[in-house]
């Protein structure tokens, strides 16, 4: 550390120096700059990870524990780990299968719930009389719980998938439509000054006032939809069937495959980060381009 | 008696009352004013006295309470491009480059009008009065307060305005890019012909760029308080007209109505 530090400083000093040493110089340094972000990013969670496996692994290993210890579960559920794409029929499939038959569903659900919530909240930002109407109804039925809409949900499509995809949308929709809402709301009296001068249209309007303008709010909605939307699945999924991971979830506690339950969890943990860090990043690259100046 | 000649642009008795929750303050009362056409007319008054209030009038963003705008004869009661704004705060899109905040304005305004290739052209050329070219594909977030107060003024001009209403256009800036852009849209206005309404605080900036300088009384109820014509020969160099007689008269002429007859009353 110190002797980059002083490297650094000659590079200044003498810059008389041969261009070629002075580019190789930034090269090194780019590599360990790189180098030092990975293990000041990347050590500290493998750091604590290790560290609650092997506590996980000292209090589950005794006799009479109710759950199996990290290295049973990688002995009990080895292909399950390693072999995320197998597929042997039906319901003898890879959790990498399953997980991509629940993120369709949450697709579909989050699709219409981004195209309904934007729209939707558009017009209840845009419109006061609109917000009246129905912004008490959307802060009454945003607080009922997701499984909740599946009975009804499955009395009128009569079919699991619909219900699921109809539970994510549901579960989603609300903080996209109460973001964009927001978002609208927000948007600088300035940029309406302009549009109105330009006699832009209602739809041109839409698309190149509102929608960039409140792009950081829509992306705030829509990065908190998404979590729902995943929590919401796995959920739905334990109640409808289907190959989905939430319903390998309950397939393997009725056969008492706890280690394959565990396995599973961590699959769900990783794709809705993932899931989370997609939204974001979208965001952000679109945010960038919105940036008030 | 009916006039013989009436005129291009005329705010014809107006008066303004804002109603905000019961409270009613009256801003502007029976401004009268007729400006012809290829007039650069300077408003000038106090922080707050109603000039932007009377601009938007002008603009259609605002409606009169009593009285009413005409533009050719025909009443202004909505926005439109034939009356482009240049805001006190630039007010560029800052998701858009310059170059597609200027486009936008032309494809609204000639869609019908020009080829697509005639529109790119006009916006190009736009961006060339101002000098703006070099910085055409870069966001409003990249270039400076006074950059971005030109592609204001492009934007306004690609609309090929009627009337240009500027709201403390260089409001922001710093002596020498405001003597700059100044300069440049004297030429503007030389080559172009527009009618121009110009809000200012800056006295020098009223005399050097208009025909005629609307000096406006204290609020509330702020009205014309009196009117000065710049019988100044254009084109109008800034450097011989320091000493010319007739631009220290005018000057004086504003100051003593600003700072003697109407000083500014800070409200209790
Ligand atoms: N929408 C509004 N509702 C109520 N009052 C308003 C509204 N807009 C302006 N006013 C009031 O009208 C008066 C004149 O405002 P205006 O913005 O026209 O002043 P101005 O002369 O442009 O001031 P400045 O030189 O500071 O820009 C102010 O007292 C302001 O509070
Ligand atoms: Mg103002």
């Amino acid at each position: 550390m110190t002797y980059a530090m002083k490297s650094v400083e000659t590079d200044v000093a003498e810059s008389a120096r041969p261009a070629l040493s002075l580019a190789l110089g930034a090269v090194g340094r780019g590599i360990r700059s790189g180098l030092l972000w990975l293990a000041a990013k990347a050590l500290p969670p493998l750091v604590t990870l290790a560290l609650i496996l092997l506590v996980w692994q000292i209090l589950c290993a005794k006799p009479g524990a109710t759950l199996p210890p990290p290295s049973q579960i990688w002995r009990d559920s080895y292909d399950l780990i390693t072999q995320p794409f197998f597929n042997f029929g039906t319901q003898d499939i890879g959790l990498g299968w399953r997980v991509l038959v629940s993120l369709e569903t949450v697709a579909y659900g989050f699709g219409f719930a981004t195209i309904a919530g934007i729209l939707l909240g558009a017009l209840i930002g845009q419109s006061e009389w609109a917000m009246r109407g129905l912004d008490p109804i959307f802060q009454v039925l945003r607080t009922v719980p997701p499984l909740a809409w599946l009975p009804i949900a499955l009395a009128a499509f009569r079919d699991s998938r619909p219900s699921a995809i109809f539970v994510i949308f549901i579960t989603a929709i609300w903080p996209i439509l109460i973001n964009t809402a927001v978002g609208i709301r927000n948007i600088p009296q300035d940029y309406r000054n302009v549009a109105a001068v330009l006699r832009l249209n209602p739809i041109e309007f839409f698309l190149k006032v509102m929608l960039p303008s409140a792009a950081p709010y829509i992306f705030t909605g829509l990065r908190i939809g998404i979590g729902l939307a995943w929590l919401a699945i796995v959920a739905a999924e334990m109640l409808t069937g289907g190959v989905g991971i939430g319903f390998f979830i309950w397939d393997a506690w009725n056969s008492s495959r706890l280690s394959d339950i565990i396995v599973a969890l961590a699959y769900i943990g990783l794709v809705g980060f993932a899931l989370d860090r997609l939204v974001a990043a979208v965001g952000g690259l679109v945010a960038r381009g919105a940036q008030a100046s | 008696m009916a006039p013989i000649k009436r005129p291009y642009l005329k705010l014809d008795r107006i008066g303004k009352i804002f109603e905000r929750r019961g409270v009613r303050s009256e801003v502007l009362r029976d401004i009268d004013l007729a400006i012809e056409k290829g007039e650069f007319v300077s408003i000038i008054g106090h922080s707050g006295c109603g000039k932007s209030t009377m601009l938007n009038l002008v603009a259609g963003l605002t409606q009169a309470t009593t009285g009413g705008v005409l533009l050719e004869n025909h009443e202004v009661n909505s926005p439109g491009p034939e009356r482009a704004v240049v805001f006190q705060n630039h007010s560029l899109l800052p998701w858009l480059s310059v170059y597609d905040n200027v486009r936008l304005a032309v494809d609204k305004v000639f869609s019908g009008k020009k080829s697509r290739a005639q529109r790119h052209d006009w916006t190009l050329h736009n961006l060339e009065l101002v000098q703006m070219t070099h910085a055409k594909d870069k966001r409003p977030s990249e270039i400076s307060g006074g950059m971005k107060q030109r592609v204001g003024i492009a934007r306004a001009l690609a609309m090929e305005p009627k009337v240009l209403l500027l709201d403390e256009p260089f409001g922001a800036l710093d002596a020498l890019t405001r003597a700059h852009l100044q300069d440049s849209l004297m030429d503007i206005h030389r080559t172009l012909g527009n009618t121009v309404i110009m809000i200012t605080h800056d006295v020098d900036e009223a005399v050097l760029l208009s025909d005629r300088i609307v000096m406006m009384t204290n609020g509330p109820a702020a009205t014309i308080g009196e009117l000065l014509d710049v019988g100044l020969p254009r084109p109008r160099r800034r450097l011989e007209l320091v000493s010319d007689p007739t631009y220290v008269a005018a000057r004086e002429a504003v100051l003593k109505f600003l700072y003697e007859r109407h000083a500014y009353v800070e409200a209790a």
